[in-house]
C-alpha cells in the first residue's frame, strides 16, 4: 500500500506538486493523469525519493525517509519516459542491471539472479532477444526490455512515467495489456502517469488528475473523466462514450470562430 | 517458468571473455619483454631468463651478466618498465573511471583537476626549492600535493554549488579550478624564467631512470585504486544509466561516485608526481578496448589495466630508444603514435560495435 500524505514538492520555490493526499491499495492500477506540468513526475520521482520532498510517503506503513536505497529499490521499480539504454549493452546485461538492489555493492550476480532475470525475459517474450544489443532493438522492444528490467527487480510496486508515449497503437495496447497481465499474476501495484486518457480509462482502475501539483479529481474513470472537468483542466473540447464497457475520451473539433 | 530455468545459464552479462583476457596478457607480457630487452646495452634474451631464474633461486641456474649488466637490468631496465606498466595501468584505469562515472567519453584522468594542480606543485619545487631539497626527491610530493590539494578544492566548490549537485556541476568546478591553478603556475614559471626547460620537459612526462624508489613510492596508490575500482566495477555500469535510474537501482550514487572519484584520482596524482603528465592514454586506451570489444565497464575497467600497462612500456621504449641517447618525452610519443593508431581504430570499427 502507497500512503500519500500532504505531499509537496518545491522546484525553484514554487510548488510543483502541492499537499497531495492519496492511498493506492495494493494490486491496484492508478493513473495520474492532467495537463502538462500538472506534476505528474514529480510525483513519480517524489514517490521514488529521487526529489526531496515535504509531507509523509509511506509504503506498507513504513516512511520511505527511513528507508535505505537498497530496501526502497526492492520495494520499488522505475520505468523512465526516457530512460538510458547504452547502445552496447546487451539485454540480457540490461535486465541484470534490475537485480543491483539485491546485490551487495561488491557483488556479482549468482545464478538467483540469472534465474530472476531469465524469468522475465521469458515472461516477455525477450528470451531470442537475450544477447541482443540494446542499439539495434526498435522502440517497442526497447519498451519491452526496460519493462523486463523493472520485473527482475523483484519489487512490489512499479511506477511508470508515459509508459506509452514513444509507442505506436498497436504497441501501446500490448505493452498495458501485458503490465496488466503481470500485474494479475504476480500482485503488482502499478502506478503510471499517462497522457492518452483512453488508454488510461480502459487500464486502470483509479484516476488522480492533477492540475498544477493540486488533485483535483480522485476516482474510478467515470467519476473522473468529465467532460466538465477535463474542459476546466486541460482546456479541451471533448466527448467522454462508452465504448463497449469502457469509456473512451473523443476530442471535438469545435467550429471556428464560434468561442 | 522451466523455459527460463532452462534458460539461466545463457542469461549473463559478457564478462571478460577468455579470447580477449589471453590476448590482453600476451599483450602485456609482449610488452614487459621489449621494455627489458630494449636499450643501449644488449643483454640478450638467453641471459636475461638466467639471470632472471638465478635471482628467483632456481637450482642448477646461474646468470651469465658481468655486474654492470646485472645492474643495467636489475636496477635500471626492470623497475624502469615497472614503473611504465604500474602508471600506464593507472591512467587507462582512471580515465575509463572517470567516462564511467561522468558519462562523458572525453573525461580523462586530469578532468578533476589533478594535472594543473600537479604542475603547479612540481613548477613551485623547480623554482622555489634549493637544490639540496630538491636532490631529497622534493618534487613528486610538492606535486603529488598540488593535484591532491586542486581535486579536493574542486570537489568543494562542486558541492558549494547551490543547484543540483551533480556529476556536470563537478565536472564545471574542476574546469574552473584548473583555470585557476594554470594560471597561477604559469604566473610562477613567468617570474622565474630559468626554469621554464625544467618544468616544460616535466610538463610533458617521462618515466624516470631512478631504480626502485619510485616504483615503491606510488605502488600503495595504484593498488588501492586498482582494489576499490575493480571491486566496484559492475556498480560503473549501472552509474553508467544516469543519477536517477542508478538510484532507483538502489545506489548511492553520490557516496560510490565519491569513492570512485577519490580512487581514480589519488592513483593518478602518485602517477602524475613521478612522470609528469603523460597525456592521451587515459582516453585512448579505454577508447580502443570499447570499440574492438563492444564490452561494458565491468570488462572494460580490467582490460584498460592490462592493456594501458602494457602500451606505456612500448611507449617508453620507444621514448628511451627512438633518438638514443636522448630521450623524447612520453607525451609526444603517447600522443605521436596513440592518435593515428586511434585513427586507424575509428575508421576500421563499425558503429554497432560501438
Amino acid at each position: 500500500m502507497i500512503e500519500l500524505r500532504g505531499v509537496t514538492v518545491e522546484l525553484g520555490g514554487r510548488p510543483v506538486v502541492d499537499r497531495v493526499d492519496a492511498v493506492v491499495a495494493d494490486g491496484e492500477w492508478l493513473a495520474l493523469i492532467g495537463p502538462n506540468g500538472a506534476g505528474k513526475t514529480t510525483l513519480l520521482r517524489a514517490i521514488a525519493r529521487l526529489v526531496p520532498f515535504a509531507g509523509q510517503i509511506l509504503l506498507g506503513g513504513r516512511p520511505v525517509a527511513d528507508l535505505s536505497r537498497g530496501e526502497l529499490a526492492r520495494l520499488v521499480a522505475v520505468v523512465p519516459q526516457e530512460p538510458s539504454t547504452p547502445p552496447w549493452m546487451t539485454v540480457a546485461e540490461y535486465v541484470l542491471l534490475g537485480r543491483t538492489p539485491h546485490l551487495g555493492p561488491l557483488a556479482r550476480e549468482g545464478a538467483r539472479d540469472r534465474d530472476a532475470a531469465a524469468r522475465s525475459l521469458a515472461r516477455l517474450d525477450l528470451l531470442p532477444f537475450a544477447d541482443r544489443r540494446l542499439g539495434t532493438l526498435s522502440g517497442g522492444e526497447k519498451q519491452r526490455v526496460v519493462v523486463a528490467r523493472a520485473l527482475a527487480q523483484e519489487a512490489r510496486i512499479v511506477l511508470l512515467d508515459e509508459p506509452t508515449a514513444a509507442l505506436d497503437i498497436g504497441h501501446q495496447q500490448q505493452a498495458l495489456e501485458l503490465l496488466d497481465g503481470l500485474r494479475e499474476e504476480s500482485g503488482l501495484t502499478l502506478v503510471a502517469a499517462m497522457h492518452d486518457l483512453t488508454l488510461a480509462a480502459q487500464y486502470a482502475d483509479r484516476m488522480l488528475l492533477l492540475d498544477a501539483g493540486r488533485v483535483v479529481a480522485d476516482g474510478s474513470p467515470g467519476d473522473v473523466l468529465t467532460e466538465a472537468a477535463i474542459a476546466q483542466h486541460y482546456g479541451a473540447a471533448i466527448d467522454v462514450v462508452l465504448v463497449g464497457d469502457r469509456l473512451a475520451v473523443v476530442p471535438r473539433r469545435q467550429a471556428r470562430g464560434n468561442t | 517458468m522451466t523455459v527460463a530455468a532452462e534458460h539461466a545459464s545463457e542469461v549473463r552479462a559478457r564478462g571478460l571473455s577468455p579470447l580477449w583476457a589471453c590476448s590482453a596478457v600476451a599483450f602485456l607480457v609482449l610488452s614487459l619483454a621489449v621494455g627489458v630487452l630494449a636499450g643501449p646495452v644488449d643483454l640478450g634474451v638467453g641471459a636475461v631468463l638466467e639471470s632472471a631464474a638465478a635471482r628467483l633461486q632456481l637450482p642448477g641456474f646461474s646468470t651469465s651478466l658481468s655486474e654492470t649488466e646485472e645492474a643495467i637490468l636489475w636496477e635500471i631496465r626492470v623497475p624502469r618498465v615497472v614503473l611504465a606498466a604500474l602508471v600506464g595501468a593507472m591512467l587507462a584505469l582512471a580515465g575509463a573511471t572517470y567516462q564511467g562515472v561522468f558519462r562523458n567519453p572525453l573525461a580523462d584522468p586530469y578532468l578533476l583537476g589533478v594535472a594543473a594542480g600537479a604542475g603547479l606543485g612540481a613548477t613551485i619545487a623547480i623554482a622555489y626549492l634549493p637544490d639540496g631539497l630538491r636532490g631529497q626527491r622534493m618534487l613528486p610530493v610538492a606535486a603529488f600535493v598540488g593535484g591532491a590539494v586542486a581535486v579536493m578544492l574542486t570537489y568543494a566548490v562542486g558541492r558549494s554549488a547551490r543547484r543540483e549537485r551533480d556529476a556536470a556541476t563537478l565536472v564545471l568546478a574542476g574546469v574552473t579550478v584548473s583555470a585557476f591553478f594554470t594560471a597561477w603556475q604559469t604566473f610562477v614559471q613567468q617570474q622565474n624564467s630559468e626554469t621554464l626547460q625544467e618544468v616544460y620537459s616535466w610538463i610533458l612526462g617521462n618515466i624516470p631512470s631512478t631504480g626502485w624508489s619510485d616504483v615503491i613510492l606510488i605502488l600503495p596508490y595504484v593498488a588501492v585504486a586498482t582494489v576499490v575500482i575493480l571491486a566496484l566495477r559492475r556498480v560503473v555500469d549501472v552509474l553508467n544509466l544516469g543519477d536517477d535510474e542508478a538510484a532507483s537501482l538502489g545506489v548511492d550514487v553520490r557516496r560510490v561516485r565519491l569513492v570512485l572519484i577519490v580512487a581514480a584520482t589519488l592513483g593518478t596524482a602518485a602517477a602524475v608526481a613521478v612522470t609528469g603528465l603523460i597525456g592521451f592514454v587515459g582516453i585512448i586506451v579505454p577508447h580502443t578496448i570499447r570499440l574492438l570489444t563492444g564490452v561494458g565497464y565491468r570488462a572494460l575497467l580490467p582490460l584498460s589495466v592490462v592493456i594501458g600497462a602494457g602500451f606505456l612500456v612500448l611507449a617508453d621504449v620507444v621514448a628511451r630508444t627512438a633518438i638514443a641517447p636522448g630521450e623524447i618525452p612520453l607525451g609526444v610519443v603517447t600522443a605521436f603514435f596513440g592518435a593515428p593508431f586511434f585513427a586507424l581504430v575509428l575508421r576500421t570499427t563499425r558503429g554497432g560495435s560501438s
